[in-house]
């Protein structure tokens, strides 16, 4: 059992690095609490993986120390952690049955044959492969190969925390899901901490109770899915989360206006301390923008309408930018002229890609 | 589905047909007459039936001592070559690095023998081994033993096979080394995360992803040392004795030095048998193996 603490962690692939751009993965503070579900959430590229090869001890970290509990296991080999990790592509022992596979990792701890055998049985029915133990692994379906991978990992007693490196991307569609409820059982099932790296936003926010985004090397917000969809903390996070992704809108902020060309927004909050340099963006989730018959709101062009499933998103345009907009159920456009309603209290403003908090004002515009 | 009749067709499969008939089947057909024949000279033929055959394959005939102990020799040369070969190779290819530029250098040098002619490699280690100014026979020599590769049967036949291994070990490694290179990380960090030992990553997961590979290679070392025959024909000549007169070597001698035509031939078309039925006794347990391994699992 273990918390997991990265204490100013950083790694670099290239052998002295200097600027920040030599940093694979910048600098770095967070703690994993014990039992808690993660998942890791970024582009490929963005170092999520190197993160985690750096918790399982794959990989040294250039700078910082990775804790367990209060233990420095920075120098620790990857066997002397008490760490599973799962991999892209499943990994089995080709020679071997389901339940040597299993047994495999106890093995070599040199554990007494019948508490092996006593594990084996109950991780197996537990990842429901019970039936195919004595069947070779080599040519079993990559769900099921998936699960073997899990399996030697949960079969270890000590196992404080569990690794996914996207586990799922060569797994079919419709199974994704069946093996995604069963991480969810396990980890309710058993007391273990779950890290899970993917680049797909869904498998992110199903899965985990904290989110963690990536982006180029360093971490941009570490939240619940409500609080990423809600209050991004960067303009990537709103862009990477959603979809479509969030409206981002290059803007002047006085007090609590916001001037966008010749529209103006009313804000919420005040914002007096944006300086003059700043790069400053208006932030809107296409859930809080609704298309209306034109008269009242922000007059748009719609340029077309998707309908994406459980909602239609009109794609519109306004004073020549692109924007995409809910729209509600029974209301019907014509021609090309319509109006945007904004949700106040979603408006979000940005300063260089950093969500600015704003005061609040009372509940009075200044 | 339509086909055009067309007669014309045959003219461009005609050169294939003339080709292979020249290449192949005259040839053989050659000596498959000439096994069935005697001659004294003259281009005088006489019908001998299956009398060399039956000869070749009677122990207790000369022919057919000969031709059981050549047969032996070879088959024990094969036997050691695999022996020492593959599991050398194998260590070769695992002690390679996996990156940098000391892998083009390895493997550039390990090229090198292979890519030396045969009666060159025999030549070379023909004058490297000999005692008086050969370096490693003078070295050997000088060290106490008593090494002399042209008079001592048992020192012919060391010689012969560290040549060997010296020119086709790498090949075996090389081979080796391209099963291991497809091995995914994944499967070795999997083996750390498993605390696997060296050797249990060696036998769960480099020894069966490298199977497909060692087959070829066994195989391959297998039909080339069992028809083996430039490089000891240069080095010993098949000497001292017979001792090192492999089927190769003797069948040389006997339609060449000797020119009897029809024991050779009766010989070659037995040798050619032999190498079709070991070839094919390896293809099928390979096969099986596979088929077996796939039913397992399936």
């Amino acid at each position: 059992m273990a918390r997991i603490t990265l204490d100013h962690l950083a790694h670099a692939y290239k052998a002295n690095p200097r600027t920040a751009e030599d940093y694979a993965l910048k600098e770095i503070n967070h703690v994993w609490s014990q039992g808690g579900a993660y998942a890791l959430l970024g582009p490929s590229g963005c170092g999520k993986t190197t993160l985690l090869n750096i918790i399982s001890g794959l990989v040294r970290p250039t700078r910082g120390r990775v804790l367990f509990d209060d233990l420095d296991v920075t120098d620790l080999s990857t066997e002397a952690r008490n760490i599973a990790q799962v991999f892209q592509f499943p990994v089995v022992y080709d020679t071997m049955t389901v339940r040597e596979n299993l047994a495999f990792p106890l093995k070599n701890r040199n554990v007494p044959r019948d508490r092996t055998a006593r594990r084996v049985e109950e991780i197996a029915s537990l990842l429901d492969l019970t039936r195919v133990l004595d069947r070779k692994a080599s040519n079993l379906t990559a769900d099921m190969k998936q699960k073997i991978s899990l399996g030697r990992g949960l079969v270890r007693p000590d196992v404080a925390a569990i690794l996914f490196d996207e586990p799922l991307t060569v797994i079919d569609p419709h199974l994704k899901w069946q093996l995604r409820s069963t991480l969810k059982e396990i980890h309710s099932a058993l007391d273990i901490t779950m890290i899970y790296v993917t680049h797909d936003q869904t498998e992110a926010l199903t899965f985990a109770d904290k989110v963690v985004v990536m982006h180029d090397g360093a971490v941009v917000q570490t939240g619940t899915p409500e609080e990423l969809f809600e209050r991004p903390a960067h303009t990537f996070v709103g862009h990477f989360i959603g979809s479509p992704g969030m409206n981002i809108l290059p803007c002047r902020v006085e007090g609590t206006t916001a001037f966008l060309g010749s529209t103006t927004i009313p804000l919420q909050r005040a914002y007096r301390t944006l300086s003059e340099s700043d790069r400053v963006e208006l932030g809107i989730r296409p859930e809080f923008v609704r298309l209306q018959p034109k008269g009242a709101g922000l007059p748009v062009q719609v340029r077309r309408i998707d309908d994406i499933g459980r909602a239609r998103i009109a794609r519109v345009e306004m004073n020549g930018r692109p924007l995409a907009a809910s729209v509600p159920d029974g209301i019907s456009i014509e021609g090309s002229e319509a109006a945007l309603a904004i949700d106040p209290r979603h408006v979000h403003i940005y300063a260089d890609g950093h969500l600015v908090p704003g005061e609040a004002t009372g509940g009075h515009a200044a | 589905m339509t086909k055009t009749v067309n007669n014309r067709a045959w003219f461009f499969v005609l050169p294939v047909f003339a080709i292979v008939a020249f290449s192949a089947v005259l040839p053989l057909m050659t000596v498959v007459n000439y096994s069935v024949q005697d001659t004294f000279g003259n281009n005088q033929f006489f019908w001998n039936g299956i009398g060399w055959f039956q000869e070749l394959l009677d122990p207790s005939s000369q022919l057919g001592e000969q031709f059981l102990s050549s047969l032996m020799r070879t088959l024990l040369f094969s036997f050691i070559i695999l022996l020492i070969e593959v599991p050398l190779g194998i260590a070769v290819a695992l002690a390679m690095p996996r990156e940098g530029w000391t892998v083009a250098l390895c493997l550039v040098l390990m090229a090198i023998p292979l890519l030396i002619p045969w009666n060159v490699v025999g030549t070379i280690w023909q004058v490297f081994a000999r005692g008086d100014i050969g370096l490693l026979g003078w070295i050997v020599n000088r060290l106490g033993v008593d090494y002399n590769y042209t008079g001592d049967p048992v020192d012919a036949w060391i010689t012969i096979i560290v040549m060997d291994v010296w020119h086709w070990t790498s090949l075996v490694a090389l081979l080796c080394y391209a099963g291991l290179k497809s091995i995914p990380d994944a499967y070795y960090q999997a083996a750390r995360i498993d605390g696997a030992s060296r050797w249990a990553v060696f036998r769960t997961i480099q020894l069966p992803k490298m199977r497909r590979v060692l087959l070829i290679a066994v195989l391959l070392r297998f039909m080339d040392s069992f028809m083996i025959y430039t490089e000891p024909f240069v080095l010993t000549g098949g000497g001292p004795g017979n001792a090192t007169t492999f089927l190769s070597i003797d069948l040389v001698k006997l339609a060449l030095g000797q020119f009897d035509l029809g024991k050779a031939a009766a010989m070659s078309l037995v040798y050619n048998l032999i190498i079709l039925a070991i070839c094919w006794v390896f293809y099928t347990v390979m096969t099986n193996v596979d088929a077996q391994r796939d039913r397992v699992e399936a």
